[in-house]
């Protein structure tokens, strides 16, 4: 590894952590712009229960050490106390979540790579064929489509209509859905990538030498084309989890899976204030160690891409 | 040699090598006409436009748009109900049979005059729980939806272009500084921050705008149109940028600057002018996405205030009719698709038209 990687990495580096540290700045300052305090929504509440309740969320304090605390606290991903949710951690309440967020998220993201990856090379074989007009209006149509109608038009298609799958997302079957509608735009995204970094790379000299020299077909697509077209779609790789994330925000309600959306979206319903802070947080951080990822394993993966 | 002797010598005789002397005789104004170019001049924008208009996709979803647009426009005006209008509360007495009528039903005082022979509009697509003709709810969210689109890309234009020419044009330190400031906007993620940004100003602006013109638009709508000036500005700068730094290289610029041109004027006559191509394409695909952002937001109950519909308001409102009457869903849904569709496809058109990078 020379020199210049590492210095684009260490760049890179410091660019996600200014990133996370304003992510967490704005939260903070953001959120303390709201007037009359979190607690103003509640009814009839004494003057002493309120300094009871300000002094148990340290809102008593001046703000600049309020934010110096929050920002400890944060380091350490511990986000205080739910407001509205007596007795817990916003971070208990997020790992509970996140755990079936991620599930979904992950075989989402997987999906649309795999199906992406196959569909996007299709087309590029198939090149103005009918294969190749097909998947095109498709994948253009589901770029259109933004996750929540989708999911909606599954609903009603699925489990209403024909009635195959429960519209309840606590089970496994209830999955099936929930998933089918994260992964759709990042896959028609990838076929897309895929479909055009492939033509790119098929008319280039060497796959005609590799066809010329007799390399089998099917190995000259994977083993020559596909490795080489593949690198635009990891730069996608970030949006992609940033997508799939905010998306299960609707989702998760839609089809009533108990995951992380759907505590934020009743979060912000109910006003829980340290429970938006602290989830918005989470998961930009996430966000942004996933662009952190795809950038550098992109500038990895071709040495072609010029580091400056 | 004798004058006639030369006159001899032009004249080319039968098999000698003499080379043909009418070669170099002068041309008539006949094959004088035949050396002009046929193909009359085309400036780039004409160029561009018979390139688009060859494109059938494209002129489809341009024509597709027209239609949808002049239909918000003028389907309120001659229409006889109104988006707010509740009929149930039309009379003395709050009359529920107007509430959640299918299509081309009639609530009772509607029914009476029927059999009385009077005319009445039908609802084309019944009532909504509160009794509002549902069919001008969903003309009235696409008009809605489509000037959030529009008014927030054009925000998204004035403030890129901006602050994309100035660092671009100043260059050195100012343009490392001013665009690490955009690398860093950029690198939020920035539908997280539209949500948090879009619930405090929900809150706090009410306040703020009371009894002024603003207070008519509602926080919603005003808090979108916030987010995206705060955020969605940044590509837009990076990509004026790009071709301002291309283009200030070129020589009419030094002419300009050697003419004593200020930079603002610079900017304004002689760099924007040649950008306007980007600029156009770049502000096409970003009001689909604009309509994407407000109707994610409205669909959580972040979007546009009450009573005032949005596609994505609709669509949400009405997720509970999912087993009843699932045209009330269908139909803000499939018009969100259809317009996001259609922009992206002219965009996407536009692109290959202007773009002089793909000109073959």
């Amino acid at each position: 590894m020379d020199k210049k990687f590492l210095f684009y990495i260490l760049k890179r580096l410091g660019l996600a952590v200014v990133t996370i540290f304003l992510v967490i700045t704005i939260t903070f300052f953001i959120m303390n712009f709201i007037p009359g305090g979190p607690f103003m929504s509640e009814k009839s509440v004494t003057p002493e229960t309120m300094a009871a309740l300000e002094a148990k969320f340290g809102l008593d304090k001046p703000l600049g050490e309020q934010y110096l605390n929050y920002l400890k606290g944060a380091i350490r991903f511990d986000f205080g106390p739910s407001m509205k949710m007596d007795g817990r951690n916003v971070m208990d309440v997020i790992m509970e979540g996140f755990a079936s967020s991620a599930k979904l998220g992950l075989i989402a993201a997987a999906g649309a790579i795999v199906l992406g990856l196959i569909f996007g090379s299709l087309a590029a074989v198939f090149h103005n064929k009918l294969i190749d007009r097909i998947i095109m209006v498709v994948s253009t149509a589901f770029v259109a489509m933004p996750s929540f109608i989708v999911a909606t038009l599954l609903l009603w298609l699925f489990c209403i209509e024909l009635n195959v799958f429960p519209a309840n997302g606590q089970t496994a079957a209830g999955l099936v859905l929930p998933i089918i509608s994260l992964m759709l735009y990042p896959m028609a995204y990838i076929i897309r990538l895929t479909r055009s970094s492939m033509l790119d790379v098929l008319s280039q000299d060497y796959i005609r030498t590799a066809r010329a020299k007799g390399v089998a077909p099917s190995k000259v697509l994977f083993k020559h084309a596909l490795k080489n077209a593949v690198t635009p779609v990891i730069t996608y790789a970030g949006p992609m989890v940033a997508f799939i994330l905010t998306g299960s925000l609707v989702v998760e309600q839609i089809f009533a899976v108990p995951g992380l959306g759907k505590y934020f979206v009743s979060s912000i319903i109910n006003r829980d204030y340290t429970m938006i802070m602290g989830t918005t947080i989470f998961l930009a951080i996430i966000v942004t160690i996933m662009m952190l990822l795809s950038d550098i394993l992109y500038k990895l993966f071709d040495p072609r891409v010029d580091l400056s | 040699m004798k004058k006639t002797d030369v006159k001899n010598l032009l004249t080319k005789r039968p098999l000698s090598l003499h080379l043909d002397t009418s070669m170099w005789e002068k041309a008539s104004e006949e094959s004088k006409q035949q050396k002009i170019v046929e193909r009359e001049s085309v400036t780039f924008f004409k160029d561009g436009m018979r390139r688009l208009f060859k494109n059938k996709v494209a002129v489809t979803c341009a024509i597709l748009l027209v239609l949808i647009i002049v239909a918000v426009i003028v389907i309120p005006m001659v229409y006889p109900y109104t988006y707010d209008q509740q009929l149930s509360l039309m009379g003395d007495l709050p009359d529920a049979s107007y509430n959640n009528l299918k299509p081309f039903e009639y609530g009772a005082t509607e029914q009476a005059k029927i059999e009385a022979g009077e005319d009445v509009f039908p609802h084309i697509l019944g009532t909504d729980s509160l009794g509002r003709d549902y069919f001008i709810r969903v003309v009235y969210g696409t008009r809605i939806s489509l000037s959030v689109g529009l008014f927030a890309s054009i925000i998204v234009l004035i403030i890129g272009t901006l602050y994309g020419s100035i660092a671009g044009y100043a260059g050195g330190k100012v343009d490392l500084v001013m665009m690490r400031i955009v690398d860093i906007i950029y690198s939020l993620p920035d539908m997280l921050m539209v949500i948090l940004f879009s619930v405090v100003f929900k809150q706090t602006l009410a306040p703020a705008i009371e009894g002024t013109i603003l207070e008519k638009l509602g926080t919603g709508m005003i808090s979108i149109f916030l987010v995206f000036a705060l955020l969605y500005w940044v590509s837009m700068a990076r990509l004026i940028r790009g071709q301002i730094l291309s283009i200030k290289q070129q020589e009419f610029v030094l002419t300009a600057k050697a003419l004593g041109a200020t930079p603002a004027r610079i900017i304004r006559k002689h760099l924007l002018p040649n950008c306007i191509s980007v600029m156009v394409i770049s502000t096409a695909l970003q009001i689909p996405n604009a309509i994407f952002t407000e109707s994610f937001l409205s669909f959580l109950g972040l979007g546009v205030s009450i009573p005032m519909p949005s596609l994505g308001s609709l669509a949400s409102e009405n997720l509970s009719y999912i087993y009843s009457d699932v045209y009330r869903l269908l139909v803000p849904a499939i018009t969100i698709c259809i317009i996001v569709l259609s922009l992206n496809l002219l965009g996407d058109g536009l692109r290959d038209a202007f773009d002089p990078k793909q000109k073959k």
